[in-house]
Order: structure tokens, then sequence, then C-alpha cells
């Protein structure tokens, strides 16, 4: 397995944006040289040669975990509602959505 | 009564559920221990000192009724504030989170309420659990009770430390990469990781979700055995949990070590500090004078862990920690539109740990690299199972230190997170594995403080490396 | 199409699941309810919950799967990442390159096939509503979101890129929806959204050219906007490279009162989704005991069932190309059990199929509900003459209306007794005595002039009989007259 070329601070960018945050420059060059000495630090792993080796996701191999189809009590909507940052209408309110959905 | 004046857990609840002593007055004098240190230690996000008050009347007017409140009855305990309390703020020490009381409780706590117990408080953490020190809490460093200049470890700082101050005889914590054991090493308590899916994670507020286990914290192997037994069991809540009955470990830790396996990890040996390794071994004669065979093993597989575990548990990390977006519950920061007002919340909400594991784990899971990096740590994953598989083929349980070192200072590695994360080494690979592992007080190191042992075990061996820590417990463990 | 052009349509159909309860939480699954109030821990997404998969979702899957001839396979959910108000976790839990359904085939009615890629699972997002003057979320000044629909089961059915029409895809889409509501797992109302649309079309000159650049065309509300916006957006591509511009990538929408497609999105903010295992699911692995007991457990498919109806006609040499229309629509509603139990009980099966699809089609839901033997008792009533054609249709709306009954007895309530042959006769006598003219024109008339004064007569017997008598009785009595 090749190893990726060096964290750039575009890539730090790329990635706040992507996660919903937002970095000033000091931040972003921070993130940048610490990411970069973690990845830096994991090349004992992405250098590795596992093409034949299987990935393990789950560490306890269990499947078909099912449950029947049966109504369960709901959440009171009060309580939930109170939790909420804006509310109207028995709805959670947000600002003015700029795109669709995806 | 031990001479400290500190019950242990099982002795409190024979005497609550005997009448000899009410859990009012076992909770008081545990609330007078919080007002005397807390301060200074900062255990605790939250005191609910009321809420318990009351729970403790309800065992009380329980046992007068003739009931039996059950295994727990009148113990207090500490729960991390990662577990959801219905109506008590749940933060998980982030800002994000600040105040936030859910709807529901986790099913540890359920199943607490159902077994007696007393919930004390919510205590402190590192924020979303990730950190090895408690230092990234939003409200603040715990505090270690051995030497308050200290960090108690992390993430279950806030456990470890109620527990050793004797703030509880019990707590829980949750462990994705070390954080029960690690903390309770530092701390001089016991502390058990269980087998992942042995305790249900609902309500367990996620870190990384395929690492993640709760498990308790305890002044003893009996009563951590014992809570375990209380919280263990399967759960239709969680997709993960193990459909077996629940654990009946507290039965079986008389059993002694003898004709016992025991191998030496040394990759756990190398790297930490000379103390430390001396007290592994003097724990290892002590096994070996009680009948166990000891050999030092090899297992090179572990060593690649600590990469694989910081680039799994970033990505899932970053996908659990998305929805704190600002729209249905805890902080919102205002802003005109709901990308910048999601963008407002995050980047004000969480820490600077918080936003680096979120940028590396959304940096690792993106396209272009997801292979070189989550996928090849997955792989890494199997390669540490198999080591594992191959070391069980020969030894029923494996022994090394929990930390390299003992408790360090605060501050001393907050600006660099390669050293931060490398305090974790020898805890990780057990969560990758999925396997059990507990940490038990054996001595103090060179600075008078606290050095926990590590024993390792396949999965569901739970009972077996409790045995033997009842052993070392029992042989001048305990500082 | 312009000639010269080749269209090539892909579809992605999401379909919701008719469970009892969400896919991953038991909260109820109901259109329509007070906002906010179908929801627990899970679905809201709160810190601290899990999903557990629903037994009942993953049956009408593989129903579903089994239905469009799939091979359903060992299969694991995946979370596709991205920020959205409506997504409780800010991550949708779907299935990626393991699904349920895979490598099937939907045959159309005319023999056309067209081949499924996959058909796999996934959870709904919750439902946002937009304040301000245009209800739209462009121009909006905030918006409010409603999470009952979160969570909510759906297989979304992705078709190869295999049609070449507008009509060839609404046929499909047609069929996919006769076959979902058949599995039981639908009840496939595209007005209610419980199954929504998205077309991929591009255009290339010819069928040995590479497939060209294609859009997403979403906000397809029914299956008449499916062919207007598909055509539209062909002839739109097809104009831009004819004067030298490209295709770009993108998803459109489709806005259904001006009749054309706008961008939503294009590729360069593509998102970046980074799937990765849901490991808060475990694999879903069915054995083949299960995918048979799934299997067997399906009522026939819209094809069989309408093949079943056309064999009815068999022994009269098939059926006419309008009755053909007339078994698609049957089927189309799920009223065929009624024409089967009756030509089961020697009804015509020309009368049960006109009955049924001109008839009782007119209140499909309350037909469905019909007894059948009460259907059948009306058909067989009308087939003695006891009731006439007008007097039959009457009794059904009434029995339709009421939710059931006896033919019999509704008739007699309304009066509909057949006449006696006596007194029809005597009827007919009173007519012609009254048109002595009309009478010898009808004995020594032409074909035309027949057939003109054999109506002329039967309305005065009707006319005289208010409504009672049969028609086909009086202008068989004019005849024997004749002689």
């Amino acid at each position: 397995m090749s190893t990726p070329e060096r964290l750039s601070r575009d890539d730090v960018a790329h990635v706040a944006a992507l996660a919903r945050l937002e970095l000033t420059e000091e931040e972003l060059e921070r993130y940048t040289g610490q990411l970069a000495q973690v990845l830096e630090h994991a090349k004992d792993v992405s250098s590795l040669d596992l093409s034949g080796v299987a990935p393990t996701a789950h560490a306890m191999a269990v499947v078909n975990v099912l449950r029947p189809d049966e109504v369960r009590p709901t959440l009171d909507r009060a309580e939930v509602l109170a939790e909420a940052p804006e509310v109207e209408s028995d709805r959670f309110r947000v600002p003015r959505i700029l795109g669709e959905a995806p | 009564m031990s001479p400290t004046g500190l019950g242990d857990a099982a002795a409190l609840a024979d005497g609550v559920r005997s009448g000899g002593v009410s859990a009012a007055e076992v909770l008081e004098g545990y609330l007078d221990r919080i007002d005397a240190r807390e301060g200074e230690i900062h255990a605790f996000n939250l005191v609910t000192a009321e809420e318990a008050r009351q729970a403790a009347r309800a065992v009380d007017a329980r046992v007068a009724a003739g009931e039996d409140p059950g295994p727990l009855a009148g113990v207090p305990v500490a729960l991390k504030d990662n577990l959801c309390t219905r109506g008590v703020a749940t933060t998980c020490s982030s800002r994000i989170l600040e105040g936030w009381q859910p709807p529901y409780d986790a099913t540890v706590v359920t199943r607490l309420a159902a077994a007696g117990a007393v919930a004390i408080g919510k205590t402190n953490m590192d924020e979303f659990a990730m950190g090895s020190s408690t230092e990234t809490s939003a409200t603040g460093p715990t505090r270690n009770p051995h030497d308050t200049s200290r960090v108690p470890g992390g993430s279950s700082g806030g456990s470890a430390a109620a527990v050793a101050a004797g703030f509880a005889p019990l707590a829980l914590g949750s462990d994705t990469g070390g954080s029960i054991r690690q903390p309770a090493a530092l701390c001089g308590v016991v502390g058990l990781k269980p087998t992942y899916g042995t305790v249900s994670r609902y309500g367990l507020i996620a870190f990384a979700s395929s690492l993640d286990q709760i498990g308790p914290f305890a002044r003893t192997v009996a009563d951590a055995a014992l809570l375990f037994d209380v919280i263990g069991g399967h759960d239709p809540a969680d997709s993960t949990s193990l459909e077996r009955p629940a654990p009946a470990i507290t039965s079986v830790l008389d059993r002694g070590v003898e004709g016992l396996r025991v191998g030496i990890l040394s990759e756990h040996l190398d790297g930490a500090a000379a103390d430390v390794v001396a007290r592994t071994r003097m724990a290892a004669d002590v096994l070996a004078g009680s009948g166990a065979t000891v050999e030092e093993v090899s297992v090179p597989e572990v060593k690649l862990g600590l990469s694989a575990y910081y680039l799994i548990a970033p990505g899932e990390a970053s996908s659990n920690l998305a929805r704190y977006d600002g729209v249905r519950y805890g902080r919102r920061v205002a802003a005109e539109d709901t990308v910048t007002m999601m963008t407002q919340t995050r980047s004000q909400g969480f820490g600077a740990e918080v936003k680096r594991r979120i940028m590396l784990g959304t940096y690792v899971l993106s396209a272009g690299y997801m292979d070189a990096y989550y996928n090849q740590a997955l792989r890494v994953r199997s390669m540490i199972i198999e080591g594992f598989a191959r070391a069980y083929g020969t030894f029923d349980v494996l022994l090394g230190p929990t930390a390299p070192t003992t408790a360090f200072a605060l501050g001393a590695k907050t600006e660099d997170p390669l050293a931060m994360y490398l305090s974790d080494v020898c805890t990780i690979p057990t969560n990758l594995a999925g396997h059990p592992a507990v940490s038990v007080p054996f001595g103090v190191g060179d600075d008078g403080l606290p050095i926990g042992i590590q024993i390792l075990g396949p999965a569901l061996s739970e009972g077996t490396i409790m045995q033997v820590a009842t052993v070392l417990e029992a042989n001048g463990g305990v500082s | 199409m312009k000639d010269g052009w080749v269209m090539v349509i892909g579809l992605e159909v999401h379909c919701e699941l008719k469970t009892a309860t969400k896919l991953f939480c038991g909260c109820p699954n109901l259109f329509g309810d007070e906002p906010n109030t179908n929801i627990c821990p899970v679905c809201l997404g709160l810190p601290g919950s899990l999903p557990v998969l629903n037994e009942r979702a993953v049956e009408m899957a593989m129903a579903i799967g089994t239905a469009l001839n799939c091979e359903i396979r060992p299969s694991t959910f995946h979370r596709k990442n991205y920020f959205y108000p409506d997504q409780a976790k800010d991550y949708q839990i779907s299935q990626y390159d393991e699904p349920l359904n895979a490598n099937g085939y939907l045959v159309l009615p005319d023999g056309f096939r067209v081949g499924i890629e996959r058909a796999h699972m996934e959870e709904d997002t919750g439902k946002t509503s937009h304040a301000g003057t245009s209800g739209r979320i462009h121009g909006a000044d905030y918006s409010l979101v409603d999470y009952n629909r979160s969570g909510v089961p759906l297989v979304e059915i992705v078709s190869g890129p295999d049609m070449r029409t507008g009509e060839q895809a609404r046929a499909y889409v047609t069929e996919l929806r006769a076959i979902l509501v058949a599995t039981g797992a639908s009840d496939g109302k595209m007005e209610e959204g419980s199954m929504r649309v998205d077309a991929n079309v591009s255009v290339r000159r010819s069928e040995d050219e590479p497939f060209g650049t294609r859009c997403e065309i979403k906000n397809l509300n029914s299956v008449r906007s499916l062919g207007r916006a598909i055509e539209y957006e062909a002839e739109r591509q097809i104009a831009l490279i004819e004067s030298g511009e490209s295709v770009v990538q993108q998803t459109r929408h489709w806005d259904e009162d001006a009749g054309r497609t706008s961008a939503l999105r294009s590729k360069e903010e593509a998102y970046d989704y980074r799937y990765f295992l849901e490991p808060d699911l475990v694999p879903l692995v069915p054995d083949a005991e299960w995918i048979d007991r799934v299997a067997s457990s399906l009522d026939p498919m819209p094809a069989a069932r309408r093949a079943a109806l056309v064999d009815l006609f068999a022994t009269d040499g098939g059926v006419s190309d309008a009755q053909q229309d007339l078994v698609t629509t049957v089927v189309d509603l799920s009223l065929d059990p009624l024409v089967i139990a009756a030509a089961s009980a020697g009804v015509a099966p020309s009368l049960a199929l006109a009955r049924t699809a001109n008839e009782a089609a007119k209140s499909a839901e309350a037909a469905g509900r019909l007894d059948p033997a009460s259907f059948v008792a009306l058909l067989a009533l009308e087939e003695s003459g006891a009731l006439t054609a007008t007097q039959a249709k009457t009794v059904l709306a009434e029995l339709l209306e009421a939710g059931g009954g006896d033919p019999a007895a509704i008739a007699k309530a309304r009066g509909f007794e057949a006449m006696s042959t006596d007194s029809l006769a005597a009827a007919v006598s009173e007519a012609i005595d009254a048109h002595p003219d009309e009478w010898s024109r009808f004995c020594q008339g032409d074909e035309k002039d027949e057939k003109k004064l054999t109506g002329f007569f039967t309305g005065l017997v009707m006319k005289a009989t208010k409504g009672q008598a049969d028609g086909k009785a009086v202008a068989a009595e004019l005849q024997r007259r004749r002689g």
C-alpha cells in the first residue's frame, strides 16, 4: 500500500469544511502540523502490504440481529422540544437552508 | 468497614439489605467526603445529592417493607458524564451539550436502579472521552487524589478519581482505547474493560462505536465484579450486545491461579518506565508463586495497535459527532443560514482535541484516503486479533503494565497530542480485539504513585482475568 | 424524440415500506400524524441511541427483491455522511456496496425487459417545511423540521440504464408500482410520497456510442410528470450539444407548472459521503430457508394475474385490445379476485370483466373490500335477466357505498323486479298501437331503419315501464312479433 503524500494545509481546510468546522489561520497551521505528525506515525500501518488480509469492522462476528415489528412507546413531544434550541408550531426551527438535500 | 472508614460495596449492600445501616446514612457519609475534597479534585460535573437522597430513601422504604432492593442496595455509584440520565444533565464534558437533559436513561443506568444502587453524580471526563488525562474537559481538569498536581488519567478520570478519593465506592466509566484501565491504574483503583458486547451501549454517548464498552471502577476486584454482574447481560436495544445470559463472575473470583498459563506481553514492557517494568515482573513472580506458569511472550502485531486505533476511532467519531449540529438539542450559535449555524455551533461548541479528532477522522474516511488509512487500519485490526489468538493458544491470560508510567503532571502532554496518545499504547490493542482486560493496583512507583497491572484475556474471559487480579490484589498490590 | 438521437433512461425509485414501525426503532410508521409525535431517541438521533433492524422491513425488502427476480445476498449497512437538518444523525444508514437484492429484472407488459441493478434498504429523512411566500426552499425565511418520517424504512430500486423512451419509463414505473403493491410492501402512493422517482437521463446519437453525460431529475410526483420531465430534459440536452455546448452532470429539479427542469447542484459541489460500515449494526445474512419462506408467501405478481384473467377468455378466442386494457386496469387496482370469483361461479368472463373494470373500478377501494360472493350474486341476477344492465349498475353502486349487502334485497327495495312476460308484452302492444306507421316501417324496413326503430320502440317501452323493462327482452319481443 503506497503511503499518501504529506497532509497539507489545503487538506485540513477541506476536511474542516466537510466536518462543518471553521478554523482560524492559526488553528489551521497548528492542526496541519499535529495531524501530519499523527499520520506520519501511522505510516507503520499505511505502508504495510496487507492485500491478503480481510478487514475487521466488528470485533465480534454476529449476524442477523433483528427486532419484531412492534410499536414501542414514543417520547413525550413537550419533553423533547424543551431541549430544542428553537421551536415553532411543534417543529424544530432552523435558519434559512441554502441548498436542497443531496 | 475497612480501617479507612470506606466500606466495600458488597458489605455496604449487605448492611443496607439487612437493615444494619440505612442507605440514607451511607449516602450522607459519601456526600460528606465529596463536600470535603471535591473542590480540590473536581471529580464531578454534577453531584445529584437531592436525587440521590430520594433514591436512598426509596431503598430504605423497600427494606422497611420487607423487600430486597437488590445486590447494590443503597450503594452510591458515580456515573461517567457520557451515560444518559433522564432529566439529569449529561454533557460529555463538552460545551456543545451544556445543560442537555436526556429524555431517557441508558440501559446500565436502568439496571443500576433496578439493583438498588444510588446514582450520586456525573463524573468529569475528557471531552467526548477523547483524551488520556481528563484535561480536555470543558469543565476543567480532574486532579489525581494521590497528588493533585498530577492527572488522574483519562478519559474516565472523574470516575477513577471519585472512587480513589472515596466519593463513591463504585463508578462506571467507558473504555474505547483504555479510558477505564489507564485512569484506574493512575488513581490506584480497579478498572475492568469487559468483552465488547457484554455490557449494553444503549445510552452511552458514542465516541467510537466499534470500540466503546462500559465498565466498572471499584476499590476491590470483588466490587468491580459485583458491578459488572449487575450491568452486564443481553440488551435487545443494542444490536452489538451478545445474546448471552448475564455474567456471574462474582462467584468464581477465589479460584486462584493454580495451573493457569500466564504470558508476560513483552511488547508492553518495551517503552515502559523502569519502576513500572519492575512492578510488572514482581506481579509475574507473585502469580508464579501462587501456582501459575509464567513465561514471556511476544505478540508483535500489538505494536501496530496505536496507529490503527488513531485511524479507526477518529473515523467513527467524526461520524458519531456529526449530530451535534444545533438543530435538535444542545448548544446553538445563531446565524443567518443553516450551514453557518451548524459551522459556528460546532466550532464554538467543541474543544481543540475533539476538533482534531473529527478532522483526522473525516480525513481518513474521505475520498482518496479511505483505503490507505481507514481500511488499512481495519486490516491491521484483523492482524491484531490473529496475534492474540496465537498467544491465547498457549496462554490463558496475558500480563503487562496498564500504562507506561505513573500519573504525569497536569499540562505535561497537552501540547503534544502524539505523546498523549502514547499513554494508551498498552490498553488499545484489547479494544481493537474486543477482548476484556482489567487493571489492578499493584504497589507504587519511585514517585510513590500507584502502578496498575493489566491482565488481558480472550473474549468472555472476565472470570479468569478477575481471578488473576484477585490474587495480585491479595499479595501486596494495594497502595 | 428528435431524429438522429437516442435517449437513455435509468430510474431510481424510493419506496416506503408499509411496516408498523420504523426501520431501526419501534416508533409508528404513520403518514399524516401531528408533527414530532412518532419520535424516540433513535429516530431523533439523540446521543447514546442505537439502531436495531426491523425484521418485517427486511422481509418486505426480500419480497421486493424476489418479485424483481433479484439475487438475495448477504448484505451490510453503511453510513452515508452529510449534514442536513432533516437528517437526524447527520448521516443516513443505507446499504452501499453490499445490497440485499441485486442483479434482477422487471418485464414490462409488452415484454421489454428492464434490468434491476439493486434494491437496497435505507432509512428515510425527516420532513422540512419552508416558511415564506413560496413554500419552497428558495426564498424561504426559515424552515421547520418534523422527524415523524425520520427512520421510516425505504427500499431504493435502481434500474439499469435500459429504457429508451418516456413511454417505457412510464410503463416501468406503472408496472413497478403494481409489483410493489402486490408484494404487500408498499401502498405505491406517489402523491403521498410513499413512492418517489428520480430519473437519470442522457442522450447520444446512436446505440453504438458510449453513454452521454447524465443528469438526475428529482421531484417527479406522478407518472405523467415523469414522462414530461424526461422528454423535456432530453430535448434540453440535445439542444445543448447541437449548439456546441456540453451537458454538465448535475441534479435538476422538475417544475411541473413551468414544464421544465432547472439545476439544483452541479458536480463541482459533489459531496464526499465518506461511506463506512455502520458499526452499530451487524451484517444481514439471509439463509436459503428464510429466502424460500419469504418467496413462498408472496401472492402472484401482476403479470401472472393478468395472464390468469386473459386465460378466462381462452375458449372465446382470447381478449380484444379493449378487453386487454380492462385486464390491466383491473389488476392495477387489485380487483382481479372479483373477476376470477365471478367467472368461477359461471358468470360470463366478459360481463365480469366489464362490470369490474368499468363500474367497480370507480370506487376501487370499496370494491377491494367487497365480498366477492355478493358481487357474483349480482352478476348472476343480471345474467339471468332478473336485473337489467342499468339496474345492475345501480345495485352495484349501492353495494359499494354500503360496503356490501344482498343484491337481491337491494334490487327489491328499489323496485327493480323483472317484468313478467305478460306485462312486457302488454307494454310492447301499447307502443305498437300508438305508432302504426313506425311499426309497418319496422316490419318491412331495411337494416339501418330496423336498428333505429328498435331503439325507438325500446325507448317507448322503457319510458312506459319507468326503466323496468329489459332492453334486450323488448328487442326480442319486437323481433318475435314481426315474425
